[in-house]
């Protein structure tokens, strides 16, 4: 994550590794039978291990020494069968968790694929795509490793050493308690270590974010960089961003370098000396060779556990740094559910209520962005403006005077601040978002396709509305939309489209979005420049199509030419957060000042325009 | 993306050049690009791979020599403690203490040098990693950026960024932790295997026999885990296509109220990678077992005949405890000889796909050899267009313009109207040099534009587009992508001048304020502005503009106007749209229709003459109302 995409304002407080990774546990609960029954095998497989050399020092102290055959051949055989019984454990612990923890990934991938559907546009606003996907795929994959390896071995691997040091003391304390010194520093080095490769793996993970992003926007951007020959900067940014990268992952590679060499060295330090102490001893006769034996064995056959240590805690901290990552998003409060008492009666009004109160109406709406600083002035303050039903009404204003941010309110994609929006009457925060959804459809400024059929796509539309998705609807809609031009592609309506399909022009695409806003036949109709990308003669056919739609539409139709306002039966002027004006064009040019130099771009210079 | 339906296609190969925004043909829908399948020549991978690691070569060698030597350390401590038993016990029975006195010495310096090594070791390995992930992150960003748009309509943002980052990843995995688990793997074998032999040759042989076994259960393994690996990457691009395009288009999802069906639409394909996944683990599963059924049958084996031998004192107990200690560690790391190939599989993958990328020649390549521009005529700031019998087609046939000539006199603003696949931003993309022509020069004051310097190039030619795209910065930084040197009055003069500048200074931190941060909304007309005062800090002596102000407003558009007839004035300027109130401030007209320019001359004159021009006119004129 560009790191600073991340809204981390008290948001996102670092919690400690264990705590972030017990977050998982409502994931493994539904396997937890099936998890625990696995951890256990693994144990006693590894336990298994720890008796093989028990075995070997009853057979060097007896048979061997007796020269007894038969106590030879029962001692192979317990090494075999144990051998065997270690194997079959090992698989069958794999075997136990394989698909069931296949499953805990994809469920938490479908769990945060349903949550982002579903949470506010806002949020969306501010992450970037690459941002949400890097969650959904690597890091739920270190997830499911961390729950299939590390989190199992730190357990298997503890109790191994456990019942290893337990065995090792009782076949002798003295060299026991001195195998067992490394311990306290190992622990208090691996402390230290979590800390540090824990803000490094961090750092690492979000300057590949920004790498991410470089590479996002050179490869988006790449007209702006070629049409002004800006390669150079770009590669110039782009090195400095690798470097900063390569320099973190040698600060991690030193860091793990570091703590390897004290967990590979002190523990073998001390079975060394074990090794010198107990040869002695043999050689005093006050221990026996077999004895020596199956102890260094038993510290040699920890030698891996206490290794693998280092690399189990390394990857438990990316899991945990993956798993914040993942509750990041997680956390965030989805869209209200619908209104505790969804008030069906309201929702259609008698005829006669409906008369004054019908229509969109818009009351006192003011509007800041969630995330924007205190500060700042509300991007609407104080909307009052009604459409009344049937009527068709163009919103017109400057650039940047928040038309578009006023269109996202009606279907609550951004939720106002102050005031209230009703549709025939009822408020849309009383009905349930499905429902308002669907009386209101929208077709946006950058019109986008999806990978399915054109028919499919412009079908959404229609979705849930009774007789409306047939091949009748989808002709009319297309109609309306003047995109014959669907008939000559390959497959005609069912030619695929979107990333994976055929490119259509701006144009082409702007013409099916607007199809699919009209196909449901809704009672009310948000259109956000809806012309902008097409030529003068497709233009003016659309708009002698669209008229008869909107005859009997309540549309709210964002404005930037005269065209596209003439298809309204009235235009309300937006600036300084209000409704300046309403009336009609013509009213307009004459009367209001800031409306003739929107519509004409004459007379009045901008600055005095805004006097 | 591999779709499935796609690959029972035939496999196409790139033709290079083609418009995207033009309705391709029914076969084109899915070829090599739309699979993912760039052609790879053969061997290309490896010798990509070999390119990266050759200038390491050193590195490479010192982080092998200390592997070889720390495992040297690691792997004496058996030797020690059977020489312990055999001979300083013994020793130390008749009171010589020196042989032990060696072992605690041997013994102190293996395991102090075996971590310091350790330590060099990883840090001499991850240097390597770095620095080749470094070279391939560099030579992949760079070459994307030498490509030609061309490329880049067609290849898709989505898989240039995951060759960029998820197949670097899965490189690097690889590198970092595969490639070292391999060679620590190979050299304790060695070792182990060299000790073994050295122990006592017969123990040792049957140590060596079982690796027969072994190496058949790794061959299975590969065949059948890169099967169920192949799967699983497909699956898992399928869920990232639905992923991404469900983000990118949550607006329309919202609004259309596609949650649930796309949960239904999501949950197949997830499904789909669960069970892959699921298959992959189990195949280790698989190999785990048999590969330990091995090592212990072995370890049990070795066990028995040992323990006869030294019971019949013809092997002693010490070789035969270091013997079953070296069998423990010989077999410890074959489960992670298994991880190896999985991460090698993966990296193999990415890397062919990798390849695929960098031998895609660019179409547009920097000359060898360029020629300078001549200085302006008479010190005018706009340069002479030539289009020399320029013709313009795909590879694959389908042209889009034929034979034409034209020329454009320095400083004369031009106007190219047409529906849409007229040809018009195929005529504005040559002149920019995005595309070169099929046959024909475009000259710039007499120089071909294959002949420029890059940097000459965009001094001379600057093209502004419809999607106004801003880099993550501030909006100070973005404007100064038309000329990096400039200074901040230099930038607000060129935002003053395209009218920019009042809602620029009503942001949050006015200039400094951050487009991707809190506040940082900015319209669609609005980047179009910023885009604007680009192109005006560039201050190009060709300006061409391809549908560049669909989005303004009309005091918008008229501010653009204006800047091009004062601080852009004399230069020499293209603009394409669909809307004809740039034709106001036009000196010439172009109607194009399919390909042909079939009306060329002054406005009022085309108007006059009542042809296409005249209608679209009338038609434009009656829109305004």
């Amino acid at each position: 994550m560009p790191s600073d995409l991340i809204p981390r304002d008290g948001a996102v407080e670092r919690s400690p590794a264990v705590r972030t990774l017990l977050r998982l546990w409502p994931y493994l609960r539904p396997v937890r039978a099936r998890w625990f029954a696995a951890a256990v095998v693994a144990i006693v497989a590894s336990l298994t291990s720890l008796v093989i050399p028990v075995v070997l020092k009853w057979m060097v102290d007896g048979p061997i020494a007796d020269g007894d055959t038969a106590g030879v051949w029962l001692g192979a055989l317990w090494v075999l069968l144990l051998g065997l019984a270690e194997a079959v454990l090992f698989g069958l612990r794999r075997w136990l968790v394989a698909r069931p923890l296949s499953g805990v990934e994809a469920r938490m991938r479908e769990a945060l694929y349903q949550r982002l559907q579903r949470l506010p546009i806002a949020f969306h606003d501010r992450w970037a795509s690459g941002q949400l996907l890097s969650r959904a795929t690597t890091d739920l994959m270190t997830v499911r490793m961390f729950l299939a390896f590390p989190l199992t071995f730190l357990l298997v691997n503890g109790v191994t050493i456990l019942a290893g040091v337990v065995v090792m003391l009782a076949m002798d304390l003295t060299l026991g308690l001195l195998v067992l010194i490394p311990v306290v520093p190992v622990i208090l080095v691996c402390t230290v270590f979590e800390k540090r490769f824990s803000e490094a793996s961090r750092a690492a993970q979000d300057q590949v974010g920004d790498v991410t992003t470089l590479v996002e926007e050179s490869v988006l951007g790449i007209r702006v960089i070629k049409g002004f020959g800006r390669h150079r900067s770009q590669a110039r940014a782009f090195r400095e961003l690798t470097h900063r990268l390569r320099g973190t992952e040698l600060r991690k590679a030193r860091l793990l370098g570091a703590i390897m060499t004290v967990i590979v060295t002190l523990p073998e330090l001390a079975i060394g000396a074990c090794l010198v102490l107990g040869s002695v001893r043999v050689a005093d006769g006050t221990l026996s060779a077999g004895t020596l034996v199956a102890f260094l064995s038993t510290a040699l056959a920890l030698h891996w556990p206490i290794v693998s240590i280092g690399f189990l805690l390394a990857m438990s901290q990316e899991a945990a740094t993956a798993t914040a990552r993942y509750f990041e998003v997680m956390d965030t409060e989805p869209e209200s559910g619908p209104p505790a008492a969804p008030a069906p009666a309201a929702g259609r009004p008698g005829a006669g209520a409906a008369v004054k109160e019908g229509g969109l109406r818009l009351e006192g709406v003011r509007f800041r962005y969630p995330d924007a600083p205190a500060d700042a002035p509300p991007v609407l303050d104080g909307v009052d403006l009604h459409v009344r039903p049937g009527e068709s009404l163009a919103l017109v204003g400057v650039t940047g005077s928040g038309k578009t941010t006023l269109t996202a309110l009606v279907p609550r994609l951004h939720e106002i601040t102050e005031g209230r929006i009703t549709l025939d009457g009822v408020d849309i925060t009383a009905m349930p978002r499905e429902e308002l959804r669907s009386r209101v459809a929208v077709a946006f400024e950058d019109p986008i396709l999806f990978s399915a059929t054109v028919g499919e796509n412009v079908l959404m539309g229609a979705a849930g509305r009774d007789g409306a998705e047939d091949a009748g609807a989808l002709e009319r809609a297309l109609g309306v939309a003047q995109a014959g031009f669907v008939h000559a592609l390959p497959q005609g309506v069912d030619t695929q489209v979107g990333e994976q399909g055929l490119s259509l022009s701006g144009g082409q695409r702007q013409r099916l979005a607007l199809a699919r806003a009209v196909v449901g036949r809704p009672d009310f109709l948000v259109l956000d420049d809806p012309l902008s990308a097409l030529d003068v003669h497709t233009e003016a056919a659309v708009e002698a199509a669209l008229r008869e739609v909107l005859a009997d539409t309540t549309a709210l139709i964002v404005a930037h030419r005269p065209s596209t306002v003439l298809l309204a039966d009235r235009v309300a002027l937006l600036s300084g957060g209000r409704i300046a004006a309403v009336g009609s064009h013509h009213e307009l040019l004459r009367t209001n000042a800031e409306y003739a130099w929107l519509m004409s771009g004459a007379a009045l210079e901008p600055e005095e325009a805004r006097r | 993306m591999t779709a499935p339906a796609a690959q029972t296609r035939k496999r196409r190969q790139h033709d290079g050049t083609r418009d995207a925004h033009a309705p391709v043909e029914a076969g084109d829908a899915r070829d090599a690009f739309d699979r993912d399948v760039l052609p790879t020549p053969p061997g290309a991978t490896a010798a990509l791979l070999r390119s990266l690691l050759s200038p390491l070569r050193g590195r490479v060698v010192l982080a092998a020599v200390l592997l070889l030597l720390q495992q040297a350390a690691t792997q004496a401590g058996p030797l020690l403690v059977a020489y312990a038993i055999d001979g300083a016990v013994p020793a130390l029975r008749a009171d010589d203490h020196g042989p032990l006195l060696l072992v605690a010495g041997a013994y102190l310096l293996a395991a102090a040098s075996g971590g310091v090594l350790e330590y060099a070791f990883i840090t001499c390995s991850a240097r390597v990693n770095q620095d080749a992930l470094l070279d391939l992150r560099g030579r992949i960003f760079r070459h994307a950026q030498a490509l030609s748009v061309d490329f880049h309509e067609r290849y898709t943002s989505g898989r240039l960024i995951s060759r960029a980052t998820t197949d670097v990843e899965s490189l690097r995995e690889l590198l970092s932790e595969g490639l070292q688990e391999l060679i620590s793997v190979v050299v304790s074998f060695a070792y182990i295997s060299a000790l073994l032999l050295w122990l006592d040759l017969g123990l040792g042989a049957v140590a060596v026999a079982s690796f027969l076994p072994l190496a058949l259960l790794v061959r299975g393994y590969q065949d059948r885990a890169g099967r169920v690996y192949r799967e699983r990457s497909t699956a898992i691009a399928a869920v990232i296509v639905k992923f991404t395009e469900t983000m990118n288009g949550i607006r329309p999802v919202r609004a259309f109220r596609r949650e649930a069906a796309n949960d239904a639409g999501f949950a197949p394909l997830n499904g789909r990678h669960e069970r892959a996944n699921g298959d992959a683990l189990l195949e280790m599963a698989r190999y785990v077992v048999g590969s330990r059924l091995v090592a212990n049958v072995t370890v049990a084996g070795i066990v028995l005949w040992g323990a006869y031998r030294v019971a019949d004192s013809s092997l002693a107990l010490g070789v035969l405890a270091a013997s079953v200690l070296y069998l423990r560690r010989l077999y410890d790391p074959i489960d992670r000889l298994g991880m190896f190939l999985n991460s090698y599989q993966s990296a193999a993958a990415s890397l062919e796909k990798i390849a695929g990328l960098l031998a895609q020649v660019p179409a547009v390549p920097e000359p060898v050899a360029p020629r300078e521009l001549p200085a302006t005529r008479d010190g005018r700031p706009g340069r002479e267009v030539v289009f020399d019998s320029v013709r313009f087609a795909y590879r694959t046939g389908g042209e889009v313009l034929p034979r034409f000539d034209l020329t454009i006199p320095a400083g004369q603003t031009v106007a190219v109207v047409g529906s849409t696949g007229a040809g018009k931003s195929t005529l504005a993309k040559l002149l920019a040099r995005f595309y070169d022509p099929s046959d024909g020069r475009v000259l710039l004051d007499g120089v071909d534009l294959r002949d420029l310097a890059n940097a000459d190039l965009r001094r001379g030619v600057v093209m502004v587009t419809q999607e106004a795209f801003l880099f993550s910065g501030t909006v100070a930084e973005n404007i100064a992508v038309g000329r990096p040197e400039a200074t901040r009055e230099e930038v607000e003069e060129a935002a003053r001048a395209i009218g920019a500048h009042d809602f620029i200074a009503a942001l949050p931190d006015g200039y400094d304020t951050d487009v991707r941060k809190r506040g940082g909304r900015i319209s669609a007309g609005q980047r179009q502005l910023v885009a604007f005062a680009r192109a005006l800090l560039a201050d190009p002596a060709v300006l061409i503009l391809d549908e560049a102000t669909s989005s303004l407003d009309v005091p918008g558009e008229q501010a653009v106007q204006r800047a091009m007839s004062t601080v852009l004035r004399g230069r020499t300027a293209v603009v394409v749209a669909h809307r004809l109130s740039t034709v106001e401030i036009a000196d010439r007209v172009l109607v194009m229709e399919k390909g042909r320019i079939v009306e060329d001359g002054a406005p009022a004159e085309l108007i006059g003459d009542g042809g296409r021009f005249a209608d679209l006119h009338r038609a434009w004129r009656d829109s305004l109302a």
